[in-house]
């Protein structure tokens, strides 16, 4: 029950794009087309749900605070490692899937195609890490592997979510005429604010 | 100052402004524009970052094999924003806890890398400090619009100091996720219809 109220939660209140803008370049970029916007996502949720549970296994294996008892040193505080490690695993992490999936599934592969290696750079995934340390930092929460990996995923769901209404959205825009300068970003930021819009009223659901 | 020089410095502020026409490093423009004080701090880091890795990379530029540039890209920039990180936390501990992972997420603002890849590889270092100094310039001239913006509406305050009267409500919508969106949408229109770029 608590995996759920969490997932609905990271899905539609706390829409890592529309409430915390988070890998806004390749929703814009890579909105213009259906077909594209939902392959991009569910690459999004592939990485997010293996790089989190990863990035958390670093993080209270090897550099919070105390995080080395086990190797006998229980006074070092690596944690301004934190950011190099995420993005190196994170990239490690996205060429080993690429590898897996060219290997065993070169359909999907395809399908993909150069969507995997932009991944890395996709602020979504290295924002997830992030907010995962915060929640393993408060002393308030017990904080499992098992939210790392829910998290994860439904964040990935709820950018899957976004990034197919918008292409969906941008599809029929085609055909409305606006002001020259209005066209393209412009007009995409003023849809997205009210879309934003929209998944605030999700915010009344009681969990 | 040369003009070539000039133009590289300039060009960034509005004819080619890393937000508004190359489409690089929205997230952030959002995230951090409730105030203008984060949105001013925010600006400082992500310009140092950017002069910066742009100088490093650029001096770096005939040893890096290609193979494996982006990896030798990602481990400068990653570095530096530790750096810069670590100076907000001893110096400003206010405001980067307001400032939360957005920090961090300096490291994939695609300004940062695609400076890198675009200009710092191919141009000697003078030039290439150059360019980062304008285009970190740049993002922040419409960071700090976004921010003044909001933060004028919403509570009726520039950098803390009243400036409407008690009497006004604030706008809530301004502040939240919906409100950034819809003006960095306006103020993309606005930019753009100055400059006169067209999107195809």
């Amino acid at each position: 029950m608590e995996f759920l109220s969490l997932a609905v939660e990271s899905i539609f209140i706390q829409n890592i794009l529309l409430a915390y803008f988070l890998g806004m370049c390749s929703f814009l970029a890579c909105s213009k087309k259906v077909d594209t916007a939902i392959g991009l996502g569910f690459a999004v949720i592939f990485v997010l749900g293996i790089t989190l549970p990863a990035n958390w296994a670093i993080y209270n294996f090897l550099l919070k605070p105390g995080a080395l008892a086990w190797a006998g040193m229980p006074n070092l505080d690596l944690s301004f490692l934190s950011f190099i490690c995420f993005i190196a695993t994170i990239a490690s992490m996205v060429q080993l899937v690429e590898m897996i999936l060219d290997k065993f599934f070169p359909a999907l592969y395809h399908a993909l195609g150069i969507f995997l290696p932009l991944i890395t750079v996709n602020c979504a995934i290295l924002g997830g890490s992030l907010f995962m340390q915060q929640k393993v930092d408060d002393p308030n929460i017990n904080y499992t592997v098992m939210h790392a990996l829910v998290y994860g995923v439904s964040s990935g769901i709820g950018w899957l979510l976004a990034i197919a209404s918008m292409a969906a959205i941008r599809k029929k825009l085609r055909y409305s005429h606006l002001p020259d300068g209005l066209k393209g970003l412009g007009i995409t930021m003023i849809m997205t604010g009210l879309m934003a819009m929209a998944f605030m009223c999700f915010a009344g659901i009681d969990l | 100052m040369a003009s070539a020089s000039k133009k590289i410095l300039m060009d960034p502020f509005s004819d080619n402004n890393p937000i508004t026409i190359q489409v690089l490093g929205i997230c952030s423009a959002l995230a951090v524009t409730v105030k203008v004080d984060t949105a001013i701090v925010m600006t400082l880091a992500l310009t140092s970052v950017v002069t910066l890795s742009n100088l490093v990379i650029s001096l770096l530029r005939n040893v890096i094999p290609s193979g494996i540039r982006m990896i030798v890209e990602m481990a400068v920039i990653a570095s530096l924003v530790i750096i810069a990180d670590q100076l907000l936390r001893a110096y400003m501990f206010d405001i980067s806890k307001q400032l939360s992972v957005f920090v961090g997420l300096i490291i994939t603002n695609c300004i940062v890398m695609g400076r890198a890849e675009a200009f710092a590889l191919q141009n000697p270092p003078k030039e290439s400090l150059l360019d980062g100094l304008g285009n970190g310039i740049g993002y922040g001239i419409i960071l700090i619009a976004v921010a003044a913006i909001r933060e004028f509406l919403g509570f009726g305050t520039l950098l803390n100091k009243q400036i409407l009267p008690d009497s006004y409500m604030g706008n809530g919508l301004v502040l939240l996720a919906p409100g950034a969106f819809i003006i960095l949408g306006l103020l993309i229109w606005l930019q753009r219809t100055i400059s006169k770029y067209v999107e195809e």
